[in-house]
């Protein structure tokens, strides 16, 4: 994994309630770079994250709206967010129901951009 | 009822050449066991393939699955084996009320009437189809050519489940699990009606986001927020078989994307519990 991307993610790593966050490949669904607490969960969490949102962004096209630019799944114990960068990666978080998710999107838009 | 499926269970596992398997096919039906009863009518059927009270079984079986066309095509067999068949009468014109043409529907639930006299239900659904009672004094009309109930997604929709909520016609979409359009509808901004595309897209979001939350072991998945530079959007399942989008400009506050997306479930929620 790419020490340049995992600097990116350290911040994100580190918010409250946040338990990984990954740079995904968009095209391949491969992981790039990141953490997860479980890390065997990586690959396949890195292939949902890309198929979840080439799914959305077929949706987008076909309703002749722009492209997605974040993503938050919400769940009954945990949410996922996703946010494409425009050169093909995705940064993916998951986290907890602790954790906030106004800070988490700005962090991962700021993210995103940087990757822009 | 257990008990009564594991008796006619091993009678038809005894006999299988028996016509035991259209009360089995029947009691499975009735527990909810759609699957099962399936199986069973079709090995059955692959014995019996004219027998009309077969069809009319796996037709029924068929609606339960919210297959229609499958439905319609079995019914259609049961009238060209016996044409005066009141279940199958009653089937197709369900079907086509359904499918909102309501001429076909009424010579249908009519002739179903008209064969069964006792039964006061159909009779007052052919008075509700017909709109009066005055339906009973003008001569039955000449059958009609019965296709399939198939049209376009926005006739389709005859009843809008969000017929009262702002966007109910453009910002607001229901799919069944299969990816067809049930109520709402999504047009583009040139005014497209993309409805058919967007459910199909909403079930495979609604399936990804099922694995998703499975593999991090998350709980059920409540909602999926989409931001746009120009909407925001809201996907959620209203009931366990059926997928919701909500759809508004970016400029909108989010508090009033989850207000509109939970109103809308509400209203979609209320609306299949009276289609079943």
């Amino acid at each position: 994994m790419s020490a340049g991307f995992e600097e990116l993610l350290e911040g994100l790593t580190h918010m409250r309630g946040v338990k990984g966050a990954l740079l995904v490949s968009a095209e391949d669904g491969i992981p790039v770079s990141g953490a997860l607490v479980e890390e065997e969960q990586a690959p396949a969490l890195a292939a949902l994250a890309a198929t979840l949102l080439a799914r959305v962004r077929d949706l987008t096209t076909q309703t002749g709206h722009e492209a997605p630019r974040f993503l938050h799944l919400q769940a009954a114990d945990g949410l996922l967010l996703l946010a494409p960068a425009s050169n093909e990666l995705i940064v993916v978080g998951v986290a907890g129901r602790e954790a906030l998710i106004g800070p988490l999107r700005l962090e991962m838009l700021r993210i995103a951009e940087r990757l822009h | 009822m257990a008990e009564e499926i594991r008796a006619l269970s091993a009678q038809y596992a005894a006999d299988p050449s028996s016509l035991v398997f259209l009360r089995l096919g029947e009691v499975l039906r009735a527990h909810g066991q759609t699957d099962s009863a399936l199986k069973v009518v079709l090995q059955g059927l692959s014995r019996y393939p004219h027998l009309p009270e077969a069809h009319d079984l796996h037709a029924r079986i068929l609606v339960d699955q919210r297959d229609f066309a499958g439905a319609f095509d079995e019914w259609d067999m049961v009238l060209r084996l016996v044409p005066h068949h009141v279940g199958a009468h009653k089937g197709i014109g369900f079907l086509y009320y359904r499918a909102g043409e309501m001429d076909r529907a009424l010579y249908h639930l009519r002739a179903a009437a008209e064969l069964d006299p006792e039964d006061a239900g159909l009779h007052a659904a052919v008075e509700r189809v017909a709109g009066g009672e005055e339906i009973w004094e003008t001569p039955m009309p000449e059958a009609p050519t019965d296709q399939a109930p198939h049209r376009p997604a926005a006739d389709r929709r005859v009843d809008n489940p969000f017929a009262d909520l702002p966007g109910g016609s453009d910002g607001l979409l229901l799919a069944d699990q299969n990816g067809l359009p049930l109520g709402g509808g999504s047009r583009t901004l040139e005014g497209e009606d993309v409805s058919e595309q967007a459910a199909a897209a909403l079930a495979s979001i609604a399936r990804e986001a099922a694995r998703a939350a499975r593999l991090l072991a998350m709980g059920e998945w409540s909602h999926l927020s989409v931001e746009c530079a120009d909407v925001s959007a809201c996907i959620l399942n209203p009931t366990a078989d059926s997928t919701l989008l909500a759809v508004i400009d970016a400029g909108t506050p989010g508090g009033q994307l989850a207000f509109v997306a939970d109103r809308a479930a509400k209203s979609a929620r209320a609306w299949l519990e009276r289609q079943r």
